[in-house]
């Protein structure tokens, strides 16, 4: 038998503890989790390509052992990893654009999928240019 | 349809247990009955001893709120059919300390409405001579989503940073503030964002979303934040770059 | 630190953007393509001539320092919440927006010396 929580004209509310593995327990906060662990994943190509920049200037031959680096499986599967996870946060910040940037024309404002579709219109051309200058050579 | 459905309640007697427990009462299932219905069921003829709050039941006054099956809901706004065939558990909204039963304490919340100055704030009020404020349907367009808060606490039991954090200042009070800064009527944004720029506004939101997700209303208090930190954050740079213009 | 956060949360929104935009097609190429041999490997002259141009320079420093900038934002609150470090607030900050200053250094400085 528990003891009464009354303390003098005031019961004793019940206050419950938050568990470290709040964000286990529902399945959107676990993607939200996720969504901000890909940041982690974002940093980790910035190192790579900041690697990259670095062995280029260093040289033919330590350019070649790092385009070696990345042929091995470890990098490979990080690097399938790391994509995947990118492009988690391409695609969730994209349609999250339109929350924080609100577009008024003429009074009204512009439909969130208006913004969204540009977003990965910007992308797809952004993403090309890239791709085009790159492999030119 | 089953006849009836098991209604898990958590039950909370202060004067005779020190934890929440559990009680399960077996409720008739009526074609359009919702969890209030059941709830007021048990208290009319199964055990008069269960305490709640509820008031409109019709999803207008925010009296209601409770966790039901997980979820925040209104009990008045939640059928019995979507969940057979059960069983169905009810719960107090989390997050806030439970007085009895169902029952939580709303002090926090009350306290943090009122500390965004929920209301039009002007430079200089207009003399009553010169009439009214005159708005047009478009102006009214931008705030109007945010006025549509019933102060129903959903979206604070959803929130896990107010969970974490419980000096955060909270999606439904932001959602408010930015009601006023959106008004035309109002002059009082910068007062508003000085509060709301401290370390429990605005910037501890990490935009989780769910506080959107649960609302009843859909006044998308989560959409409201993101757009209110652009704001500040707009601000800020115009008062570093051009500080005579921002003030 | 109260009063950068609009700072903070300005670089992190830029970084999340150019992450979004950009980080895909480069992953997609440096990580993918490049070493599963589906595109051919551009030639060091070509690339190296490539990035000693003055505007590919500040295009890779943006695109190293936003990112880091990013995730330093992003990963300090996925600590400060998901794991309730409320203890180790300052350290944390101290720790993630400094790897993003020094990356950005470190960047700034390999894409000045580079030609």
């Amino acid at each position: 038998m528990s003891e009464p929580h009354y303390t003098l004209y005031h019961p004793r509310w019940y206050r419950r503890r938050v568990s470290v593995w709040w964000w286990l327990q529902k399945g959107s906060y676990t993607r939200f989790v996720l969504r901000e662990i890909t940041s982690v994943f974002v940093a980790f190509f910035a190192v790579v390509y900041l690697w990259q920049i670095y062995t280029l200037g260093q040289g033919p031959e330590a350019y070649g052992r790092f385009l070696a680096r990345l042929r091995t499986p470890l990098f490979l599967a990080l690097d399938t990893v790391a994509f995947l996870f990118v492009l988690f946060h391409a695609i969730t910040w994209f349609n999250l654009t339109p929350k924080a940037m609100v577009v008024r024309l003429r009074g009204k404002r512009v439909p969130d999928s208006v913004i969204v579709g540009a977003n990965y219109a910007a992308w797809l051309v952004v993403s090309g240019a890239v791709a085009f200058i790159m492999l030119r050579g | 349809m089953p006849s009836t459905v098991a209604v898990t309640v958590a039950r909370y007697r202060p004067e005779r247990e020190s934890e929440p427990s559990f009680q399960t009462y077996e409720i008739p299932v009526r074609k359009d009955w919702v969890v209030l219905d059941a709830l007021n069921h048990i208290k009319d003829g199964l055990d008069g001893s269960l305490s709640y709050r509820w008031s409109c039941r019709m999803g207008v006054c925010g009296s209601c709120g409770m966790k039901v099956n997980g979820t925040p809901k209104l009990t008045c706004a939640t059928f019995l059919s979507d969940y057979l065939p059960g069983p169905i558990r009810v719960e107090p909204l989390d997050y806030f300390p439970v007085v009895r039963d169902l029952v939580v304490d709303l002090t926090d919340f009350v306290r943090k409405l009122k500390q965004v100055k929920p209301w039009i704030i002007r430079k200089e009020e207009k003399p009553l001579g010169e009439g009214e404020y005159l708005q047009t349907p478009d102006q009214l367009d931008t705030y109007k989503q945010f006025s549509m808060c019933i102060n129903c606490m959903l979206c604070y039991s959803a929130c896990p940073i107010y969970g974490l954090e419980p000096s955060f200042i909270g999606p439904a009070a932001i959602a408010l503030a930015q009601r006023y800064n959106m008004d035309s009527r109002d002059q009082g944004a910068a007062e508003r964002l000085e509060i709301l720029s401290e370390h429990d506004g605005i910037w501890q939101c990490t935009f989780v979303g769910e506080c959107t997700k649960v609302c009843p209303k859909h006044v998308d208090p989560a959409g409201a934040i993101q757009q209110y930190k652009l704001a500040g954050a707009t601000h800020w740079m115009r008062s570093l770059l051009l500080p005579r213009s921002a003030r | 630190m109260e009063r950068i956060t609009p700072l903070l949360w300005l670089l992190f929104s830029a970084g999340g953007t150019v992450a979004a935009l950009l980080f895909p097609v480069h992953l997609f190429l440096t990580g993918l393509a490049v070493p599963l041999g589906w595109v051919e490997a551009p030639r060091h002259e070509f690339l190296y001539r490539l990035v000693t141009h003055p505007v590919t320079r500040l295009y890779l420093l943006v695109l190293i320092s936003l990112p880091l900038f990013h995730w330093a934002h992003r990963f300090r609150y996925t600590l400060y919440d998901g794991l309730q470090l409320k203890h180790l607030t300052e350290l944390i900050a101290v720790l993630c927006y400094g790897a993003a200053l020094v990356g950005t250094a470190l960047a700034a400085y390999l894409l000045w010396t580079i030609a």
